[in-house]
């Protein structure tokens, strides 16, 4: 597979709907709200017995700045998402969602994100990705015995470029990923 | 309650028995009287309806005749449980004199169905006294001629004082007028001298009004129906500028507000509307109300429209901030909209607190009710999600060097820890029953990073969080 550099796909294009995938999609989410640092949305089903735990996302972003929607079900993640990508007030909306989205709904919220200036990023489950996505990735953790934010990275959709994979790991000093040489596993 | 055609009474009970409190006209045609046991005058009139007395709303109803007596004169008091006092000083010739004043709030009340005593004298009590014993207005500057043939309880006697002067001959007010006031002093103390001057006007006497507590409701009636969505939310701009201004004049601020839309047929439909922040700025309210005007069926046409500030904060001027004050205008009008749909209750943020349990170590509260703040930090790192506790198969005080969870064969690679934490035994919490725990962070070999907890005073092991 051919791989390019990550900085042409990453950071995520702004004003995009992108979705992630995988174990390490809530970390992935995570780094990429590490840049925001704005007040941001996340929303998320009532139903989830998974809580997000804000010190652990202290490395990443100051979870002051985590606003947390806790919806009914899916109708509701949308309206939300859509509502908020729209008002162009956060910059930055994660969703988790728990069914694939419609040609239509994806297509909405691609334009409300293109309204309102805002990027969105839908936390899918595995193979669940919608066609309007401008990238999808899918994200998992690898072992490393030196130390333990190694993830690999697998672009798996580019609207408008090559497809790639990446082994990165978080520097929590600087607060940005960084590439790690042995690529294209 | 609607009036009835029938005898009627509240009943109170005093000393385990219940007793006739009040009763309308057709009730005392019968032959009861005020302070009847309830049970004798069932026997007298056995159709008699009855309910219990509530003194509350008794006040309540007080409070809102003091409200509406205010179109007399702006100083109106409360005397007493069932009366209103009235300064009318300088406002009786705006109704065209005394008599015309109280013959139209005679008519006014009798249309309502109450029935009134109305006594109107230079003196409060004097007043007080007509109204009770014998209606109508004393003539200007001479209470005693009004006065005269009256009996001295109305003078706001106790009744006490009241059987002494009977035993001793004097029945009105008129002999205790003329009697000497020194013997008078001397076996009654001051008390009856103070109201026979209060209701000859020799000593003043204050009306306190109430305090009029200001009312954040505004409305208006249409002369034509309307049911265009433009025409509602042009009708609420104008009630909302009306209301922002008064909530401005008080430095409030609305949390709540409901707009009630009367149909023409009577129907009544209601939008309400949950701020984020307490806000009087009627151009960033009114676009909040779109979405539920347009949720609302005008059947044949709105004709009345009212808009209440159904709670209310204080909202102190502040100065405006060159900085911040756009975006978090936007975010609040955000989290205002979306609160309409999943609740406010529903937008939530983290507040950091102080415990060493993972799960109170931060607080939920909604955003529309707290303020981002508190410093975040931790000494150890922390998963990204934490889960009810998953068991797994294992024993021994170390992590397993293989182990299923969620059907997934993990076996170790590396593993950080152990951190002890102990319950809080200040809470009862279920969950930590087991005792203290050892957390350990297990790297595994497959990738997926666990935070796994074994409790080593009910021997088990247990996957609590994920690190991705």
């Amino acid at each position: 597979m051919m791989t390019g550099s990550l900085s042409t796909v990453y950071p995520l294009k702004p004003d995009r709907m992108h979705e992630v995938c995988g174990p390490a999609a809530p970390s992935f989410a995570a780094v990429f709200a590490a840049q925001a640092d704005a007040p941001f949305l996340w929303i998320r089903e009532a139903w989830r017995t998974e809580q997000l735990l804000p010190a652990g996302f202290i490395d990443f972003f100051s979870p002051n700045n985590l606003l947390i929607a806790s919806a009914k079900n899916l109708t509701e993640v949308l309206a939300v998402a859509e509502e908020s990508l729209r008002s162009s007030v956060v910059p930055l909306v994660i969703m988790e969602l728990s069914q694939p989205l419609n040609l239509t709904t994806g297509r909405r919220l691609q334009l409300a994100a293109k309204a309102g200036k805002s990027t969105a990023l839908a936390i899918i489950p595995e193979g669940m990705g919608s066609n309007t996505a401008e990238t999808r990735w899918h994200c998992r953790p690898l072992f490393d015995p030196a130390d333990s934010t190694l993830q690999c990275w697998k672009l798996i959709k580019n609207k408008s470029g090559t497809l790639g994979v990446w082994n990165v790991r978080w520097s929590s000093s600087s607060r940005r990923i960084n590439v790690v040489s042995e690529a294209g596993i | 309650m609607r009036p009835v055609d029938a005898p009627f009474a509240l009943t109170i009970k005093q000393n385990n028995t219940n007793r006739l409190h009040c009763l309308n006209t057709l009730a005392e045609q019968q032959g009861l009287q005020r302070g009847m046991s309830y049970s004798d005058a069932r026997a007298f009139c056995p159709d008699l309806l009855s309910h219990p007395f509530d003194h509350r709303s008794l006040e309540r109803f007080q409070h809102i005749l003091s409200r509406w007596a205010t179109r007399y004169c702006p100083w109106v008091g409360l005397e007493g449980q069932d009366g209103l006092v009235l300064d009318i000083t300088g406002a009786a010739h705006l109704f065209g004199g005394e008599s015309e004043m109280l013959a139209d709030m005679r008519q006014r009340l009798e249309h309502a169905g109450l029935s009134v005593r109305i006594g109107i004298a230079d003196t409060r009590g004097a007043a007080w006294a007509l109204a009770r014993y014998k209606e109508g207005i004393a003539p200007p500057g001479d209470m005693i001629s009004a006065l005269r043939s009256l009996p001295a309880a109305s003078l706001r006697l106790n009744s006490q004082t009241d059987q002494t002067l009977q035993r001793l001959g004097m029945r009105t007010v008129g002999e205790l007028s003329t009697a000497a006031r020194a013997p008078l002093n001397r076996r009654f103390g001051t008390e009856l001298l103070m109201r026979l001057d209060q209701a000859m006007g020799q000593q003043p006497e204050q009306i306190s009004p109430l305090k009029t507590l200001p009312h954040y409701g505004v409305r208006m009636t249409l002369p034509e129906p309307i049911g265009l969505v433009e025409d509602v939310m042009a009708g609420t701009a104008r009630l909302l500028e009306r209301l922002c201004q008064s909530l401005k004049l008080q430095e409030m601020g609305a949390r709540v507000l409901r707009l009630s839309l009367r149909r023409v047929d009577q129907e009544s439909q209601h939008v309400e509307l949950r701020l984020a922040r307490p806000l009087r700025d009627a151009p960033r309210i009114l676009p909040l109300f779109e979405r539920g005007v347009d949720a609302i069926d005008a059947g044949y046409g709105i004709d009345q429209m009212r808009l209440e500030a159904v709670q209310i904060e204080h909202l102190p001027a502040q100065q405006i901030s060159q900085r911040h004050g756009q975006d978090k205008a936007g975010l609040e009008d955000l989290i205002s909209r979306l609160g309409a749909r999943i609740g406010l209750e529903n937008i939530q943020r983290f507040l950091p607190a102080d415990s060493h349990i993972p799960e109170r170590s931060f607080i939920i509260s909604p955003v529309a009710y707290s303020e981002p703040g508190g410093h975040w930090a931790s000494l150890r790192p922390r998963p990204l999600l934490i889960f009810p506790p998953e068991p797994i198969a294992s024993c021994g005080t170390y992590p397993p060097d293989h182990f299923r969870w969620r059907r997934m064969a993990l076996s170790t690679g590396r593993v950080t820890g152990p951190e002890r934490i102990a319950p809080e035994w200040w809470f009862s919490d279920d969950n930590w029953r087991s005792g203290v725990r050892d957390y350990w962070k297990v790297d595994t070999q497959q990738g997926r990073r666990l935070w796994l907890f074994y409790t080593p005073q009910n021997p088990g092991w247990f996957v609590q969080g994920e690190f991705t």
